[in-house]
């Protein structure tokens, strides 16, 4: 057997893959040069893309559960689109400040949420959502209450891309920011803090006895992930140039949920295979029967869960390494 | 000075007192024994001294500071480490995973989240090192939960082992594996360098006997006798309620 080279082990394990590198070509070229006519809906993805490693974030790595973390989405989405509405619609400085009041935001919630466990971590995000609902709601001098926010503005990126109703600058943008963000979290989850992480979703009362402050772990992994979604929610924003109260609501927190389980936890392409699944999956289903759509949903999920518990990301790691593993077993038996 | 103290700790669930006034000294470089038949609340005064739970009343010293007001966590940073009765790893993850995380804590660079782990290149080497070092090396880069019972064992020691604790508290570290391999695990662990204080627990008298510079023995909740190994050993009172009995869990 091979000596191991522990550094050697630990950097392959975060190498960068060829298939990573064609599959942001192909997310860059195939959209522009095949779709044309699903620009709008590719940005869709690509936003709900960097919601999804957002939440992948707590829920796959750090292990926190969450079920209104629409939340931080929608409080992004009003704050940049409030502020666009207010007379200032720079994109890109707009969705930094969605996604670092959404961060603020989250940081405040993290106190809470690194306190309960379980069944109480539900019900406590899942509050936080009907609260900000509610909340947004009342505020309708601000937010517009029901009606959406109107009189969003979005200028041209970087002063030249005008953002116009065939997508085409949205996304650029989108996928660029998608991009990027996903870039920060392989950092991270890749980084000492991204291990602590995983350790302490693995076991907690170990981490303590190694003398990890689990708590105030978990709150900045917290924020981060309140930030990337809150980009997320300003970018939507900035592109759609609409913000709705369902921004906020539980049903954008399920579905989000539902799209990081069938792509798989704990490995951020689970969480970009998931969204695309499920938004290309709904734009073709509910064209043929929209009230349909979530018998699909919710049969596709249960399928995933029971048969592939890693997601379906997992699924074809799992059986592309059996595939691998065969030609030796072949040997042995010899 | 000791290098670990209880003074008159207490602890009670419900109406089950599980720690009746213990007051133990842990000398500087001690290999302590701490025996007792099962549910004589062991694991409990361990768990007391690592602040996993709160004594209702008491103190616990770790050298001449009192941590009894510290969270676990924080007494680990001042060098009190330990292993559990039943294994409590990362199953997921690997022996090399586990071991470099835990030294990145303890270097104060588990916080670092815009840097590979790959370049903690010193974190890494002395995970290895101790991997080694207690024979796991082989299987440091599979998942923890694939590796046997009792390579688990040692990865419990291996963890506690990444903290360089100054004292080093051990729950039944042999618990579940071999005799033939219990002997070496604790030859290991008389081997650990002189200025660690060991505290540990175990069931089997032989290794207790043999491995043990000093012994306190627990009967619910309470110090029932301590001493050296000859002392206990001829102790008519520890014969009668522990040695003697045919209970010994
Ligand atoms: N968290 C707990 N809640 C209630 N009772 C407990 C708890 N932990 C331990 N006990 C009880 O306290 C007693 C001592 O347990 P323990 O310290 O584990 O004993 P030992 O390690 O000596 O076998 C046992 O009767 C056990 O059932
Ligand atoms: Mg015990």
């Amino acid at each position: 057997m091979q000596p191991i080279d522990p550094q050697k082990w630990l950097r392959n394990k975060a190498r960068i893959s060829p298939y990573e590198i064609a599959f942001w070509i192909a997310a860059l070229i195939i959209p522009y040069a095949f779709f044309p006519n699903y620009l709008a809906l590719a940005s869709q993805i690509a936003a709900t893309a960097i919601f999804c490693i957002a939440l992948d974030l707590i829920i796959g790595y750090a292990g926190i559960i969450s079920l209104g973390h629409a939340a931080f989405f929608g409080l992004g989405a009003y704050a940049a689109g409030i502020l666009s509405q207010k007379g200032w619609g720079e994109p890109i400085s707009g969705a930094l400040f969605g996604a670092i009041f959404a961060g603020f935001c989250g940081w405040i919630v993290s106190f809470m949420i690194v306190r309960v466990q379980h069944l109480a971590l539900l019900m406590i995000t899942l509050g936080l959502g009907f609260l900000l609902v509610e909340l947004a709601n009342t505020l309708d001098w601000l937010t517009g209450g029901s009606d959406g926010l109107l009189g969003i503005d979005t200028w041209n990126l970087f002063g030249v891309f005008k953002f116009t109703f065939w997508g085409y600058t949205a996304y650029g943008y989108t996928l660029g920011a998608a991009f990027l963000v996903f870039l920060l979290c392989r950092r991270l989850v890749n980084s000492p803090f991204g291990l602590a992480l995983e350790t302490i979703r693995e076991n907690p009362q170990r981490t303590t006895a190694l003398g990890v402050p689990n708590r105030a772990r978990l709150q900045k992994v917290f924020t981060i992930s309140a930030a990337i979604a809150g980009l997320a929610g300003a970018i939507l924003a900035q592109t759609t140039e609409t913000v709705s109260l369902d921004s906020l609501g539980f049903q954008r927190s399920a579905d989000i949920a539902v799209m990081l389980i069938l792509g798989g936890t704990g490995r951020l392409y689970g969480a970009i295979l998931g969204s695309i699944i499920f938004l290309v999956a709904r734009d073709q289903l509910s064209g043929m029967n929209p009230q349909y759509w979530y018998f699909w949903i919710g049969l596709l999920l249960m399928i995933v869960v029971l048969f592939m518990p890693r997601g379906i990301l997992g699924g074809l790691e799992k059986i592309k390494s059996k595939l691998s593993t065969k030609p030796n077993q072949k040997v042995d038996g010899a | 000075m000791n290098a670990l103290e209880t003074r008159n700790l207490n602890k009670a669930f419900g109406s089950l007192v599980v720690a009746d006034d213990i007051s133990i000294q842990l000398p500087k470089g001690a290999r302590h024994a701490l025996i007792g038949p099962n549910g004589a609340g062991k694991t409990t005064l361990i768990n007391l001294m690592t602040g996993a739970l709160t004594p209702d009343s008491g103190s616990v010293l770790l050298g001449d500071q009192d941590i009894t007001g510290l969270e676990s966590n924080e007494r680990v940073k001042r060098g009190l480490g330990r292993t559990f009765q039943i294994n409590t790893l990362f199953p997921e993850l690997t022996p090399l995973e586990s071991t470099t995380m835990a030294i990145c804590e303890r270097m104060g660079v588990a916080q670092n989240w815009l840097s590979p782990l790959a370049n903690q290149t010193e974190a890494i080497d002395e995970a290895f090192g101790l991997l080694t070092q207690i024979g796991l090396a082989d299987d440091c880069t599979k998942p923890t939960v694939d590796l046997a019972y009792g390579q688990q064992r040692l990865l419990e020691i291996a963890l506690a082992l990444a903290t360089k604790p100054k004292v080093l508290l051990l729950d039944e570290p042999a618990a579940g594996i071999p005799k033939s391999e219990s002997a070496a695990l604790f030859e290991a662990i008389a081997d650990l360098p002189k200025d660690i204080s060991v505290l540990f627990i175990e069931h089997d008298m032989n290794l207790v006997f043999t491995f043990a510079s000093s012994i306190t023995v627990l009967v619910q909740g309470k110090v029932l006798v301590e001493g050296t190994p000859d002392e206990i050993a001829h102790d008519p009172l520890v014969r009668e309620v522990y040695l003697g009995g045919a209970d010994h869990g």
